[in-house]
């Protein structure tokens, strides 16, 4: 952390976006994370993600856990709706937004303690009930905020910082995530924007349950030279499967790309997905072969990185139950509460 | 250009910026660089703002010699460059806060050069006591040289004293720093003008002469009235003088200036305090071209001068051989010409303007009738002495130029950059050296690391405007002409004004090897000045940055190569030291480090204050 907050004086010549906001408007305030957390980083790709896709901080919520990874949210977006909830508790407070207002952008972010070990139950219902939302978990191996200890992603090949080793093997979130049914996964570094900000403002655009797994270096704790949650391992084993171009409704895609080698995937809200594949044997849209992907990347040693898995048609957790198509701030209070008698009606038939 | 076809022509790479040229980081302290005799002025305005004055002053003093008379009048080229201008509006008021430093500096004898009761034997002429002559005798007398001073006039300081009134530049002021300079016990001929020359080299057998003469005579207008009014014609500079001297007490009630530059700015608010009633400015060109800073055109301004642009003196009227007022051609623009000046023509329209008096202030040429043409001191096609531009020496060996008389009319701080040059040169010739030889700065960079998020300077930056100056009542200052306009700031004021410095000395400091590219320097820079990307020819480099840099003047800082292949790459142009990116950095790989560059003179005696930085 610093002691002076950042400079309110912006580059003379810094762009604009559509709505004449600058991406210092959609900072938050300083941040209190170690110096060249991987955190920090996530959170400038989010900011410059929001900034890009134009969206107004007001139609945004974020929502977190605990954890430094849970405190990010401050960072970022300043004018945006916000909770910090419980350790673990991000997907159910999320899920009680959702259904109050599903026209809100929900970005939940965790860390990999808070989702993988006290809240994976939490996770699993997330994905399962298809929350329209973007999931991202800073994911650093450890329990930064409280000092470092082996959290459930950790490999058990990586040992603490003072040598002590990992008796677990690793929870991979994004297999689960897949498994889970959810529509939209990847997988990126904090240290690499150039692949993490398309693949926010993908999961950003996407209908349905979004989940991203960033691997985000914890200086302090977790970036020793045995570490595999490091800046420099995780560089010398990133396997990109594809890479992305994320073009939106109003760009025309210009560049021609190779059958084959290359997907375009409409996306919810006529933006576009232009995916290259690296790996020839990769196909996104099919999530057996997403699993194996990843598997045989982890199998050789590398970290399979990029959009791993996604479905274009899936439904969210609106569409299943059939909502209304209004928030439920814009019912008005007559149908939102019908009174006794209504009840009474619904009483009557489960009799 | 488009990015693409500048991507096409880019063959190549930015080669890695050399640091250890110590002009590399002189150049981001932009006011130091833009100063002709690179005075620090962060240290300074931090010395200010801790209430040091007296050594806020003699680091002024050792590079400017003047800064009493700076403080108030300076050209300041400094200012236009201050990074605060491009950062928000206004500028840092550098100079008013050089004048804070004369103003409270208290007792300063103690800390002058010693000079030397044994003198080493070499004699130097000095003609003209304008601040160029009297700079090059502050360098030399430290060193033991015997300095000669002639000058035509009864007292010293050049056109410091007969040109610049003393509303902006009291003359007490003008006294103290011109004084301090001859109680180093140069030898003064007041009421000396030369008229030869050559009379003068074959005479007492100087070892070197410097010519710092000025550029004396003032254009006249050779149109239709000119003889006829020749009374109440005055030549601007001239009556300047003659006002200085008090040899002219009075103007008549309407007064007609004619010109755009600093000099009918003087003369227009000259004559309001001499009892002009009506005075006008009158200029040829649009207003926007107009010469005169912008600051010296609002003071007039303020004072209710008009000025009129666009109007082209035709004839000077006259009625029972006396004049009556001057006619006026309007002009209309049409167009550019080549240089991006306004091209005029006569609009066929014509104005007159009734006067009394009329000031002309349109130019000031160089004029050497006492030099002769045959003694080896070559002259040009415009007849103007041909001067080397580093040496300051003419092509007859030991003959030296500066100050205005080298290449025409500058100012003050150009006079005294020239002062310095000329001296090392003169000592150079008087040893036998080569003058070509020209002694290095001296520089350091030293951390200002005192703890994990403390510096020893302030790095906060706050959003201040520029403090305004104080001025005296107006009906008081346009009543007597010795009245200073402006009152300078209190320490109060002076702090205030300080804090705006962003202190572009403290430099940011890059070491490749320790950097593990974690990008928190450039997600926290508040000015987006850092990127990490792949290295590319410097115009494609300068495109693909998170703001494209296209301020040119201003250098790219670029690192060797990291360990994924990318550089760092950092538009110098608006970063605000304020340190974050130090602060941020996990590994040190930025450092804060303060920068100190000293500009050799030829007297390391007037350079102790900046010494004592680089021990
Ligand atoms: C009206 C006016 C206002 C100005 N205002 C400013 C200002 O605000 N700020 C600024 O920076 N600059 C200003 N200037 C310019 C500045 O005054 C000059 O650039 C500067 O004084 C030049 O210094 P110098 O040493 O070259 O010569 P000068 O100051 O011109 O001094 C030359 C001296 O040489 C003497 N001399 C000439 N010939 C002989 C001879 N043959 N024998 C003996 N003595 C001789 C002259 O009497 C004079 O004293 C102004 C100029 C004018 C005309
Ligand atoms: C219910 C509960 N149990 C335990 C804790 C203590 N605790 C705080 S943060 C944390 C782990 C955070 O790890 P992670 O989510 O990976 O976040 P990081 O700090 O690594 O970003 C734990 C166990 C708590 N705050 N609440
Ligand atoms: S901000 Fe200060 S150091 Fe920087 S250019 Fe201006 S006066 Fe000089
Ligand atoms: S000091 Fe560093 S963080 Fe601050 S503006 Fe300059 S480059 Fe950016
Ligand atoms: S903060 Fe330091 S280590 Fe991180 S990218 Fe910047 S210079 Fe490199
Ligand atoms: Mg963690």
């Amino acid at each position: 952390m610093s002691y002076i907050p950042k400079p309110s004086a912006h580059h003379p010549a810094l762009p604009r976006n559509t709505l004449g906001l600058t991406r210092r408007d959609y900072e938050g305030t300083m941040s209190t994370l170690c110096a060249g957390c991987g955190h920090d980083s996530i959170t400038a790709a989010l900011i410059e993600s929001c900034f890009e896709l134009d969206i107004p901080a007001h139609r945004i919520a974020k929502v977190s856990g605990i954890g430094c990874s849970s405190k990010a949210p401050t960072y970022f977006l300043n004018r945006s709706h916000g909770f910090n909830s419980v350790h673990g508790r991000m997907p159910s407070i999320t899920t009680g937004a959702a259904i109050a207002n599903r026209d809100l952008v929900y970005i939940g972010v965790s860390g990999d303690g808070d989702t993988a070990s006290i809240g994976l139950g939490q996770f699993c219902h997330a994905v399962r009930r298809r929350l329209n939302m973007t999931y991202i978990v800073m994911n650093n191996g450890c329990y930064g905020l409280t000092k470092g200890q082996f959290s459930a992603t950790n490999d058990k090949a990586s040992p603490s910082k003072k040598g002590e080793a990992n008796p677990f093997d690793a929870i991979d979130l994004c297999q689960l995530a897949i498994q889970l049914g959810a529509g939209f996964v990847a997988r990126s570094f904090s240290g690499d924007k150039a692949q993490l900000i398309p693949l926010i403002k993908a999961a950003l655009s996407y209908n349905g349950f979004a989940f991203l797994d960033v691997i985000s270096p914890c200086v302090t704790f977790n970036n020793h030279p045995t570490s595999t949650k490091s800046y420099d391992y995780v560089r010398a084993h990133n396997q990109a499967v594809d890479s992305l171009d994320f073009i939106e409704e109003k760009e025309e895609i210009t560049a021609s790309y190779a059958e084959g080698t290359s997907l375009a995937v409409e996306m919810h809200d006529g933006s576009r997905l232009l995916l290259h594949k690296l790996d020839e044997q990769h196909d996104p849209r099919d999530a057996d072969a997403a699993l194996m992907a990843i598997r045989t990347n982890a199998a050789k040693g590398a970290v399979a990185t990029g959009l791993l898995h996604i479905n274009e048609t899936q439904q969210d957790m609106h569409d299943i139950l059939a909502t209304d198509a209004r928030p439920l701030n814009a019912v008005p209070m007559s149908e939102l509460c019908p009174g006794s008698r209504a009840l009474e009606a619904i009483n009557a038939r489960l009799r | 250009m488009a990015p693409s076809q500048i991507e096409a022509r880019s063959r190549g790479r930015t080669a890695p910026t050399n640091t250890s040229s110590p002009q590399y980081f002189h150049k981001v302290v932009d006011c130091q660089w833009a100063c002709p005799t690179h005075t620090p002025v962060p240290e300074y305005i931090r010395l200010i703002a801790q209430g040091r004055y007296a050594a806020a002053f003699m680091l002024n003093w050792e590079s400017n010699v003047f800064p009493a008379i700076l403080g108030r009048v300076c050209d300041r080229p400094c200012e236009p460059a201050c990074r605060r201008g491009r950062v928000e509006e206004k500028p840092v008021a550098i100079c008013r806060l050089k004048r804070v430093a004369a103003d409270y500096k208290g007792e300063i004898d103690a800390f002058m050069p010693e000079i030397p009761k044994e003198k080493n034997g070499k004699r130097i002429a000095l003609i003209g006591a304008g601040p160029a002559s009297l700079t090059v005798a502050r360098d030399l007398m430290p060193l033991g040289y015997s300095c000669v001073l002639f000058e035509k006039d009864p007292r010293g300081g050049g056109l410091m004293r007969t040109n610049i009134p003393s509303f902006r530049l009291p003359v007490g002021v003008l006294d103290e720093e011109v004084e301090r300079i001859l109680g180093f016990g140069v030898e003064a001929r007041f009421g000396h003008e030369i008229k030869s020359l050559d009379v003068l080299l074959k005479t007492e057998g100087f070892d070197a002469v410097f010519i710092g003469t000025g550029a004396p005579k003032g254009k006249d207008l050779d149109i239709p009235g000119r003889r006829e009014a020749a009374a109440n014609i005055h030549i601007g500079i001239d009556w300047l003088t003659s006002v200085a001297f008090e040899h002219v007490h009075t103007v008549g009630k309407r007064v007609v200036v004619i010109g755009g530059g600093n000099t009918a700015m003087d003369c227009c608010r000259t004559s309001l305090r001499l009892g002009g009633m009506q005075v006008t400015v009158t200029v040829r060109s649009p207003r926007r071209v107009m010469k005169a800073s912008p600051w010296e055109i609002e003071d007039a301004e303020h004072e209710g001068i008009p000025i009129l642009d666009n109007h082209a003196p035709k004839e000077f009227l006259v009625e029972k051989g006396r004049l009556k007022g001057v006619r006026f051609q309007k002009m209309k623009e049409v167009g550019l010409d080549k240089s991006g000046r306004p091209r005029l023509e006569p609009s066929g329209e014509e104005v007159v303007l009734e006067c009394d008096d009329v000031l002309m202030a349109i130019g000031q040429e160089n004029s050497f009738p006492w030099i002769e043409r045959n003694i080896g001191l070559e002259f040009n096609e415009w007849d103007m002495p041909k001067v080397d531009e580093v040496t300051m020496m003419s092509t007859r060996p030991g003959v030296f130029f500066g100050g205005d008389a080298a290449w025409g009319p500058e100012n003050i701080i150009w006079a005294v950059a020239h002062g310095h040059q000329a001296a090392i040169s003169i000592d150079h010739f008087c040893h036998g050296k080569r003058l070509t030889e020209r002694p290095q700065p001296g520089a350091n960079l030293i951390s200002q690391k005192m703890g994990i998020h403390e510096w020893s300077y302030k790095n906060d930056y706050a959003p201040l405007k520029r403090v305004a100056m104080p001025h005296a009542d107006k009906a008081q200052a346009l009543r007597n002409l010795k009245v200073e306009v402006e009152l300078g700031y209190d320490d109060k004021l002076a702090f205030k004004e300080a804090e705006r410095c962003l202190n572009c000395d403290v430099q940011t400091v890059f070491s490749a090897p320790l950097c593990i590219e974690c990008d928190a320097c450039m997600d926290i820079c508040p000015v987006d000045c850092i990127n990490f990307l792949n290295n590319e020819a410097e115009p494609l480099l300068r495109e693909k940055l998170r703001v494209p840099a296209h301020n040119k003047t201003q250098d790219i800082y670029v690192s060797d190569n990291l360990k994924t292949g990318r550089i760092m790459a950092k538009d110098e142009d608006v970063c605000l030291h304020c340190g974050l990116c130090a602060e941020r950095c996990p590994t040190g790989a930025w450092d804060m480090q303060k920068f100190m560059y000293v500009e050799a003179q030829a007297a390391q005696a007037c350079l102790t204050h900046h010494n004592a930085y680089l021990r």
